[in-house]
């Protein structure tokens, strides 16, 4: 499992506080702290500074790679503060993300094929948000044949189901779960990819719902997640199940995790 | 005066059934619509309105809520156009251009009608020129936008322009929302109005309209 760290984002008070006065200690205690609890990239956004955010999101990737030896997921849907930022970033970014939304997809395409990196692939259509299955495939199928089209490895290509949230519509669950069975199946190699809060939009208890539909995406195939790693209990969850999923050979992952105190069950 | 009681817990709840009963029963007994309208459905959303605000109830709810309401104003449509109903205001909302998000637009839209408010909804990807033109037609008192994306927030921005160009913009209040969206950025763009939810963007209305 693929584990993108999401805790560097400005639309979190204390993290738009601290890019805003570029306290580079404040957010490299935010990177390391999720490097050791497993993440393998670390994401950051700069939205929140609109037409300062190439500006901030530069100064992220080296605030961050300059204390962490991490890819970064460079968060952003602007063209610009992605170019910007890709050049400054040491290896091979995650650019999260392109959609096929055709304005977002003209100008991200060039970006995204200027220099070897990763792609988030947003199931995101050019006229509607997608809400069942096939729309979400569809719109997945298009999107992975452009960019492996232009030579982009499967590999390379994170596919994003778009996570909405079930209070409005409580069949977005097996929307999103199907999606990623049929994509993964469809598309050997290729990665699918999620955040998890947007699902609990509008209900109690979020937290125990997230880890619920982590655990649920990663039975349907999910092999790459965007969440919190130093959230003890979801990654538990995480480990718990791939273990179960026979991931982990001598359940050793989930033990190291245990014994090293990462991990708790309640 | 009926009792409205009946009729106000089968909305919160959210039961149709007996809602839509009421409603017929109260019409039948010689209510009148504003009175069911005002001392009804109005006080069971307002109340759904309160406590999501307060955390104790869920989107779910509010939904199944706004659903039920929007099956008893079915029964009372028929009177607003003969005109014994006047709507506590006119919303003109949609989802800026260049982005799909519906699902927070959707809510205030619902939490605006629950409030009274009749809404006309552009939907999502709504160009500065089709906000402006609407207005003029509708002639709305608030105009809200929804942007989910810092990409299309500047789109807030030329539909203000735009509302200007077309003569419109001092005859209405502007509304914005969305993820990205803060109170700051709703000033600098010269909007009169942020609301960080649904609940709260139904309390800025009201007071941007001087409604209690």
């Amino acid at each position: 499992m693929i584990i993108v760290g999401e805790k560097i984002n400005t639309s979190r008070k204390s993290i738009a506080e601290a890019v805003g006065n570029k306290d580079s200690a404040f957010i490299v205690a935010v990177a390391r702290e999720q490097a050791e609890a497993g993440a393998h990239y670390i994401d950051v956004n700069a939205g929140t500074f609109l037409e300062q955010e190439t500006d901030r999101l530069c100064w992220l990737v080296e605030t961050v790679q300059g204390s962490v030896d991490l890819p970064l997921s460079l968060d952003s849907p602007d063209p610009r503060a992605l170019s910007q930022a890709m050049t400054r970033h040491r290896g091979e970014p995650l650019i999260n993300s392109i959609s096929l939304e055709e304005d977002r997809f003209k100008a991200l395409f060039p970006v995204v094929t200027s220099q070897p990196c990763k792609v988030v692939a947003l199931c995101m259509g050019q006229a509607l948000m997608p809400t069942t299955v096939d729309e979400r495939v569809s719109v997945g199928a298009e999107l992975i044949q452009r960019l492996h089209g232009q030579g982009i490895p499967l590999e390379n290509i994170f596919v994003d189901p778009l996570v909405q949230p079930i209070s409005v519509d409580t069949g977005m669950g097996l929307a999103i779960l199907g999606a990623i069975s049929e994509i993964m199946s469809g598309f050997p190699g290729v990665n699918t990819i999620c955040g998890l809060s947007n699902v609990s939009f509008g209900l109690p208890e979020r937290r125990l719902i997230n880890r619920n539909f982590l655990a649920l995406c990663i039975s349907y195939g999910l092999s790459a997640a965007i969440l919190d790693p130093t959230d003890k209990q979801l990654m538990a969850t995480l480990l718990a199940v791939e273990m179960l999923l026979g991931k982990d050979d001598y359940c050793e992952h989930f033990i190291d995790a245990y014994q090293s105190g990462r991990i708790t069950g309640a | 005066m009926s009792d409205f009681a009946t009729l106000i817990e089968s909305v919160t709840k959210g039961d149709i059934a007996t809602a839509v009963a009421e409603t017929e029963r109260l019409l039948g007994a010689g209510s009148g619509v504003g009175d069911i309208l005002d001392s009804g459905l109005i006080v069971a959303m307002n109340d759904m309105g309160e406590r999501f605000a307060k955390g104790q109830v869920f989107v779910p709810q509010v939904l199944r809520s706004a659903k039920t309401m929007h099956e008893c104003m079915r029964l009372l449509e028929p009177y607003f156009k003969e005109g014994h109903v006047s709507p506590k205001g006119k919303v003109l909302i949609g989802t800026v251009k260049g982005d799909l998000h519906d699902i927070g637009k959707n809510l205030v839209s619902m939490m605006m009608e629950g409030a009274g408010f009749m809404i006309t909804d552009l939907g999502v990807d709504v160009t500065p020129e089709r906000f402006a033109q609407k207005a003029q037609e509708v002639e709305p008192d608030i105009i809200a936008m929804s942007a989910l994306l810092s990409t299309t927030m500047p789109s807030m921005l030329q539909t203000i322009e735009a509302l200007n160009a077309a003569g419109v913009r001092d005859k209405v209040k502007v509304m914005v929302g969305g993820a990205p969206v803060t109170e700051r950025f709703s000033q600098e763009i010269g909007a009169d109005g942020y609301a960080p939810d649904a609940g709260s963007a139904v309390t800025k209305a009201k007071g941007l309209l001087g409604i209690a």
